[in-house]
């Protein structure tokens, strides 16, 4: 338990550059750790550093799982899978395909079209950015493990019922007219070669870095502000617990934003330091990465209104129900 | 003969479109190259994975950059 523990702290929450990073701010620059400047600044360049080198870490390796189930082979299981089992089959894939929402049109497109239905879909749909591998490791540093595996199964939950609730609501009809007359492609796909996959792992940690530093920055930059420079009683007043709006709040502020979990993260992390309910600053993260309106917007051009409103109805209520459950129950998670 | 080459244009999309005309020279063949950039259009050919290559319409590979002589295979099939 010793050395797990040790390895945890050294190599997820890693201590050790924490450590460094206290040096260069207090010796090297010659600032206060107790005070302002100093704190924010050390929570600015540790959390940068700790996310990237994680993200990059993270990113190759989830890569090389993703190299086994592009969508052609997804969409092949999940055919092959009826009523529940398919539901949860297809929440469990969304969280090994590509991070970014914007993806999930093309795929939206190519399960509706083979004929998959929309309960399976919109599972995929609902977990594939809501939860994946690299935000769990991630919220197993920033936070622990216990809270980092309850974010999983809560986001997968979600995402099988969700899922569920759309396809009991038969609205099969306010699916766009071209995407049933879209032609199912069976293109024979060779297996990648090792050579391949690793060319895929490595220029897929350059796109997705290259696509979220400066909503890292931003993330961490808003987290250090919190964190230091903003009276924990304003946010306690906004946001706290005994608040019954603290949840559908912080859901409803998050909804708009369009950031990836890695860019929310550091906030979260802040949030919670000043003492935020768990299951706020979790329905915060889950509204950011979930809804956005790029996403919407995109969604917008294949399915109806009345589809659109159901789904995006599902998962806010969803996220706030998971919000006030976890604030009940956080003190068993810490 | 008419060739599209589907992709958001990312940099995959465009290495994909030097290759093929790499591939069209080395056969001393002529075709127009079409780049679809629109998501709802590549959406619309039935491809999840970029890029993807299309020759007179009909999707032949998707989720792979091509080497010019992979590209020329496919030609020759066509």
């Amino acid at each position: 338990m010793e050395i797990f523990r040790w390895l945890n702290d050294q190599l997820l929450r890693m201590d050790w550059l924490a450590a460094l990073v206290r040096l260069l701010v207090e010796d090297v620059l010659g600032l206060d750790m107790a005070g302002r400047v100093g704190a924010s600044l050390h929570f600015f360049i540790y959390d940068v550093l700790k996310i990237f080198i994680l993200l990059s870490v993270l990113i190759f390796s989830i890569s090389w799982v993703q190299s086994y189930f592009p969508p052609e082979r997804t969409r092949r299981i999940l055919g092959g899978l009826q009523g529940f089992k398919a539901n949860v089959m297809g929440a469990l894939l969304g969280t090994l395909t590509p991070f970014c929402s914007c993806s999930s049109i093309p795929l939206f497109i190519g399960f509706t079209s083979s004929g998959l239905p929309l309960a399976v879909t919109f599972s995929f749909l609902i977990s594939s950015p809501l939860v994946d591998l690299a935000s769990v490791i991630l919220l197993a540093s920033i936070f622990n493990w216990s809270i980092a595996i309850t974010y999983v199964l809560i986001g997968i939950v979600l995402a099988v019922l969700g899922g569920s609730l759309i396809g009991r609501a038969r609205m099969e009809q306010h699916v766009a007219e071209f995407v049933r007359h879209t032609p199912v492609l069976d293109v024979e796909q060779a297996q990648p070669s090792r050579h391949e996959r690793l060319a895929f792992c490595t220029g897929q940690v350059r796109e997705i870095l290259q696509r979220v530093w400066l909503y890292i920055l931003i993330g961490v930059g808003i987290g250090a502000a919190i964190h230091n420079w903003i009276p924990a009683e304003l946010i306690g007043a906004l946001l706290g617990e005994e608040h019954w709006w603290s949840v559908p709040l912080a859901a409803l502020v998050g909804v708009p934003m369009y950031a990836d979990i890695f860019g929310t993260l550091p906030i979260a992390e802040a949030l919670v330091g000043k003492g935020v309910g768990l299951g706020t600053v979790l329905a915060f993260m889950m509204a950011v990465t979930a809804l956005s309106l790029p996403s919407l917007i995109m969604l917008k051009k294949v399915v109806a209104a009345p589809l659109l409103a159901l789904f995006f109805a599902i998962v806010v209520v969803g996220i706030v129900i998971i919000g006030y459950l976890l604030n009940a129950f956080a003190y068993l998670l810490t | 003969m008419i060739i599209k080459i589907l992709g958001s244009g990312c940099k995959k999309c465009v290495t994909l479109g030097e290759n093929t005309q790499a591939a069209l020279a080395n056969l001393g063949r002529e075709a127009e190259l079409v780049k679809i950039t629109d998501f709802a259009e590549i959406a619309a050919h039935g491809v999840m994975s970029t890029p993807a290559l299309a020759i007179d319409d009909k999707v032949v590979s998707v989720g792979k950059v091509l080497s010019a002589s992979e590209v020329e295979a496919l030609l020759k099939a066509h």
